[in-house]
């Protein structure tokens, strides 16, 4: 098989000596149809890779920037096969890496089968599942994997060396570090908990790894990089899009705030 | 054939259960769990319990013989557990008590909590107390307005209320809260969750502080009668009151277990919290279950005139006993349920909480069709805090002149 949409982007961040900057956005808020055109603003600023939220009625891993987006996105009558139709809308323009990244629930009830067959033919290239352990989701990899698209799982400053082992054999693509305990959502401060998290991981795989949770600014962007091959950026996102309601705007400043976390994460390599 | 109700080692009961959350609480969960088997082996541990329970809390609590109200409806012969008699008000002091002990082994020094009707919010705002710890209730904004009485009871006893204003602002937001602040003060906090429901190990050790309830009901029927009932009988929200009452029962195959969940206005999606009449095995909130849902895997809003029964997930052991077909569980209307508690009232000068009305209706449902049966009601608290609801209900009471 050839290698994934994302293994491709990290092998080239690493050719390159560049951070990838990974772009999360809430599929469905202000609407579907607006999302399309919003994650291509992002990749005109400069994202790499987008994740695409599918929205959960029962948030329990998000702050309130994220459960806001997530009330407006189902308000709109958000599903995920209406989030699947936005991966194809965006993959008939675009070869930027998309990951859904949902809570279970949606999943399980799309079925797993299915859910890989129809997110592989939409253009999706990985699956992250925010409440779903590798005890309890190994079990879906297979499927997932057998569709061509990776899995990503979570790691976490409170997970011991066996779990981070675990979490990392499961995983394809990159395994995304959990910066510090707590739901999504800015932060005024990096936590130092990150650089730690990043070295005990290194020990365990070779994957590339990302770091998200509370990066919200150039400068976070630059930290993160220094340390780890992806940044990821989700609620300073969703907050633009909070703030511009009802504007056409919106793109342009989503566009503009993507290139000034760029230019920081570029800048953490310089 | 039943067989085991021991969860494997992933706390999976048959395909329920388990673990569903993010990945910063595996371990503290992990931990959890190996405290608490640790804890459970701990002679010193369920000794000091013991003392609590009887000294403190009140048990054993008796069983009694409903017998003005068996003879009003002519068949079977009903117990009642009182529960309702318990320090606090309802049986979820038993949990509180436990989890209390394991959360200062375990060096923790913040407590919080969620709650639906308030009892379990006031158990464990009561046993902080007692214990000297911080303790943090959320709340939905909704449940605050309905029980008042018992917000104010919390904030007596020293603890923080927070409302909690997200989707129905009921039981369910205020659980997804509990969550947030657990996985953001994990290292110092401990969550002790009020019903048989959340991730393993909290179905199991939920149940094991409650199944005393069970055990003494058990004892007290073979010295009064001679002989096992034929139907034990509880309401099911989370399913914590049922499950500590059914747990010495189910080996007794012969004994039939009861569940009752809050049938509402109706059974049209959003009337009512009856996993089992619309509902379908899901995740939510850390645990694999029957849930209330749409087809597109999302929550169903519930409702129930009682707060702690209005929540669209039932407990995973519950669902295995459904599937295993040893416990069967019925839906009761809110009419149904206010009917019962004055029944209840009338013959007996019991008023029954309204979570509990909804198990004391399905017996008389069930009774006068019975004769000769002999029928274990749990009464899993008592109706103080309703009292604004049935005043609500019952309007014709409320009148200057009624009499």
């Amino acid at each position: 098989m050839n290698p994934s949409r994302i293994s491709q982007l990290f092998a080239r961040c690493r050719a390159e000596n560049q951070p990838a900057l990974i772009a999360y956005i809430t599929a469905g808020d202000p609407s579907l149809e607006r999302t399309v055109s919003l994650v291509e603003a992002m990749e005109l600023g400069g994202a790499d890779l987008i994740e695409l939220g599918v929205p959960f009625s029962d948030p329990i891993a998000d702050g309130p920037v994220i459960m806001r987006a997530t009330e407006r996105a189902l308000a709109h009558g958000a599903s995920l096969a209406g989030v699947l139709e936005v991966a194809r809308k965006i993959r008939e323009r675009s070869q930027i890496p998309i990951l859904l990244f949902s809570y279970l629930n949606p999943l399980l009830r799309y079925g797993f089968e299915r859910l890989a067959q129809d997110a592989a033919a939409a253009g999706v290239d990985g699956i992250l599942m925010t409440d779903a352990s590798v005890e309890e989701a190994g079990k879906f990899v297979p499927v997932v994997r057998a569709a061509g698209l990776d899995t990503v799982f979570l790691a976490a400053p409170t997970s011991p060396m066996e779990r981070l082992k675990q979490v990392a054999a499961y995983s394809s693509g990159f395994v995304y570090l959990v910066s510090r305990t707590g739901v999504t959502g800015v932060r005024d401060q990096l936590a130092g908990s990150a650089a730690e998290l990043v070295e005990r991981m290194r020990t365990v795989t070779d994957l590339p790894l990302a770091v998200g949770f509370g990066i919200a600014k150039a400068a976070d962007a630059a930290a993160v990089a220094k340390i780890a091959d992806g940044v990821v950026v989700g609620s300073a996102f969703v907050r633009i899009i909070e703030d511009s309601a009802g504007s056409l705007e919106m793109e342009s400043r989503l566009e503009a705030f993507t290139r000034e976390l760029k230019a920081g994460a570029r800048a953490g390599r310089a | 054939m039943i067989t085991t109700s021991q969860p494997d080692s992933g706390g999976h009961f048959g395909p329920y259960g388990g673990r569903f959350v993010p990945e910063v609480l595996m371990n503290p969960l992990e931990e959890l769990e190996q405290a608490y088997y640790a804890a459970r082996r701990d002679p010193a541990f369920q000794a000091e319990l013991a003392d609590l329970l009887k000294d403190y809390a009140g048990r054993p609590t008796p069983l009694y013989y409903a017998k003005r109200l068996s003879q009003t409806l002519g068949g079977a012969k009903i117990y009642i557990k009182r529960e309702d008699l318990l320090h606090t008000g309802a049986h979820k002091i038993n949990n509180a008590l436990g989890q209390i002990l394991l959360a200062r082994r375990m060096g923790k020094k913040r407590i919080i909590a969620e709650t639906g009707a308030g009892q379990h919010g006031v158990a464990t705002a009561t046993v902080c107390a007692l214990f000297g710890m911080e303790c943090v209730i959320y709340m939905g904004e909704e449940d605050m307005r309905r029980q008042r009485l018992n917000v104010f009871r919390m904030r007596l006893l020293g603890a923080t209320v927070t409302g909690v204003t997200s989707g129905s602002r009921t039981l369910k937001d205020a659980i997804s809260e509990a969550m947030r602040d657990w996985v953001t003060n994990v290292g110092d906090t401990h969550y002790l969750l009020g019903s048989a429901l959340g991730s393993h190990p909290y179905p199991l050790m939920v149940r094991d502080f409650h199944s005393c309830m069970g055990a003494e009901a058990r004892e007290q029927i073979l010295a009064k009668e001679g002989r096992l009932p034929d139907q034990v009988i509880a309401c099911v929200g989370g399913g914590s009151n049922a499950i500590g009452i059914f747990h010495a029962f189910v080996p007794d195959t012969a004994v039939k277990l009861v569940g009752v969940e809050a049938g509402g206005r109706s059974l049209a999606p959003g009337e009512h919290a009856a996993r089992f009449a619309g509902g379908s095995p899901g995740v939510l909130q850390g645990c694999f279950s029957y849930v209330l849902q749409n087809g597109d895997g999302q929550i169903s809003l519930t409702h129930s005139v009682s707060a702690g029964l209005d929540y669209a997930m039932i407990g995973p052991e519950h669902a295995f006993l459904a599937d295993q077909g040893r416990a069967e569980y019925v839906p009761c209307s809110d009419a149904d349920a206010l009917e019962a508690a004055q029944t209840l009232a009338r013959t007996e000068g019991l008023i029954p909480a309204l979570e509990s009305a909804h198990g004391v209706a399905e017996a008389l449902r069930r009774a006068p069709a019975a004769k000769g049966e002999i029928f274990i009601v749990n009464l899993s608290g008592r109706g103080d805090k309703d009292i604004d609801i049935y005043r609500e209900n019952l309007k014709e009471l409320d009148e200057p002149e009624s009499n």
